[in-house]
């Protein structure tokens, strides 16, 4: 069973072996309104915990997606160049954004579990 | 996930001080996202979501609170008199302004740039001769009033409007659904008020609005503006929209927002505001900053206000830097967006006159890197305005 944990900036990564799925939580999907762009990285690209993952564009506003731990991009979500609006629909499942290779799973201890984030949100 | 504070545009204050218009408990019941804007607290959107709210205005009809927007009476012994004191602060034609017809202009400083702009409209009943009634921005209306007071003579005095709320309703719709209130408002043209009743409740209607689309704003009591609200909203063409939606809408239009596409260092001619000059003032000058406006109509103006379409589906936002190939800036972006209607970014900005021409290609700086676009003319979206 895939574990997912959350950083405060409300990005999600979806353990599986050595990679994680990561993704926008459905509460900062909400935050942002209808997605209209998604900018992702290359595939091979090797980011430090806490770089700039991807962009998304909602109608009002530009945010960025940051890299919740280190490694190399393995896999990106090329179906939301066209259909950018799955990040609302569907932000857990078909709107994931990039798949990386986790550098230092040990990383994974500083993110929030399941139930802290929710916590979390809560306090928001 | 880190958003550029966007939202809270126009001088956000803290939470406890800000101000709620007559409206206020409506948006909340409708489970409107509130946010801080020039000082109120407003709704940006409600549960279905900007593009939802931009695509109903623009096929149906969207009903805004724009009740924070400043409105005030300038009161002088006759027309004349009212019209040339508005004259000598505002450029527009205002003592050939008919009864019951409406004009857009800007308050200017002596130097020609813009401090507001504003609509400005004559009653329509004879018996208020010597009255206009004034629209300007809610983030501005607190420096324009002292503004224009000192400027006044002794016998033109500027009343604020604070007890009135100010809606708008907007769409190809909003005819149909306004006269199911009173059928006399399908009669108005553009650009012309009237003061009627709206189920039993008393409105200055003007047939003007900020969307591109033929429509209303309707100012009324702000204790009895929500019967009109909730009467409109009955109504199966109507839908509440936020000011999310309100800024797409203007922008696809090619409409100017106050403090981004025009601001004080921005003269109306730069702006491309020059149809809002009529032929007298721009021949007789004699309001702020005449004479750079003068030379501006004769010899063009260093930078001009432009359309830009980003190639692809990445929008370029306020602040972007416009580039050409070789790198050299040009221009800047000052306003820049999605277009839900247009299904592609677009933005406007201000690049030097050589480079201006529609169908020029340029590059717009959009995090480091350069995004192709093209100037275009502007609306982005066709008008619709009743003619």
């Amino acid at each position: 069973m895939a574990e997912t944990r959350y950083t405060k900036d409300h990005e999600y990564i979806r353990i599986e072996g050595d990679t994680g799925t990561v993704g926008i939580s459905d509460f900062a999907q909400g935050q942002l309104g209808d997605v209209v762009f998604v900018e992702l990285p290359a595939v091979g690209k090797a980011l430090a915990k806490g770089a700039e993952a991807a962009v998304v564009e909602s109608v009002k506003a530009a945010s960025e997606v940051y890299a919740p731990v280190s490694g190399e991009i393995v896999a990106v979500n090329s179906e939301l160049e066209a259909a950018p609006g799955t990040v609302n629909e569907d932000p857990a499942g078909k709107g994931w954004f990039v798949k990386i290779k986790l550098k230092d799973p040990a990383e994974l201890e500083g993110l929030l579990s399941e139930a802290e984030y929710q916590d979390y949100v809560k306090t928001l | 996930m880190a958003a550029e504070a966007r939202e809270a545009d126009g001088n956000s204050a803290s939470a406890e001080a800000l101000l709620k218009t007559p409206l206020h408990a409506r948006h909340v019941t409708l489970g409107a996202r509130m946010v801080p804007f020039a000082g109120y607290d407003m709704p940006v959107q409600y549960p279905s979501g900007i593009l939802t709210e931009h695509v109903w205005t623009r096929e149906n009809a969207g009903l805004f609170d724009v009740s924070h927007m400043g409105q005030a009476f300038l009161i002088g012994p006759d027309h004349e008199t009212t019209a040339r004191a508005l004259e000598a602060l505002v450029p527009a034609d205002i003592v050939n302004l008919q009864l019951g017809k409406q004009r857009y202009t800007q308050l200017l400083n002596e130097d020609g740039g813009i401090i507001d702009d504003l609509m400005v409209t004559r009653s329509a009943d004879p018996d208020e001769d010597g009255a206009l009634l004034l629209v300007v921005n809610a983030a501005c209306k607190l420096t324009d009033y002292p503004h224009i007071e000192a400027r006044l003579p002794a016998n033109v005095k500027l009343v604020r409007a604070e007890h009135r709320g100010l809606i708008a309703l907007q769409g190809p719709k909003a005819q149909e659904a306004l006269a199911a209130l009173n059928p006399e408002v399908a009669e108005m043209g553009f650009m012309t008020m009237r003061t009627l009743k709206l189920g039993g409740v008393k409105a200055n209607v003007t047939r003007c609005g900020y969307t591109g689309e033929d429509g209303y704003e309707i100012s009324a009591a702000a204790e009895r503006i929500g019967e009109i609200w909730d009467a409109l909203l009955l109504d199966g063409r109507v839908k509440p929209v936020g000011l999310g939606a309100r800024d797409s809408l203007r922008l696809e239009a090619g409409l100017c927002l106050y403090g981004h596409d025009i601001d004080t260092a921005t003269s109306p001619v730069e702006a491309g505001l020059n149809w809002s000059i009529q032929k007298r003032r721009r021949e007789e000058g004699g309001f702020p900053g005449a004479a750079r406006i003068q030379r501006e109509f004769a010899e063009g103006t260093a930078r001009v206000r432009v359309g830009l379409l980003p190639e692809g589906r990445a929008p370029a936002r306020e602040g972007a830097e416009i580039a050409l190939a070789d790198g050299t800036i040009v221009g800047k972006v000052t306003s820049g967006g999605f277009g839900p209607t247009l299904n592609g970014p677009c933005a406007m900005g201000y690049v030097a006159r050589e480079h201006a021409a529609p169908g020029t290609k340029l590059d717009l700086i959009v995090r480091g890197k350069p995004l192709p676009a093209t100037i275009a003319a502007m609306p982005f979206v066709p008008n619709n305005y009743k003619r």
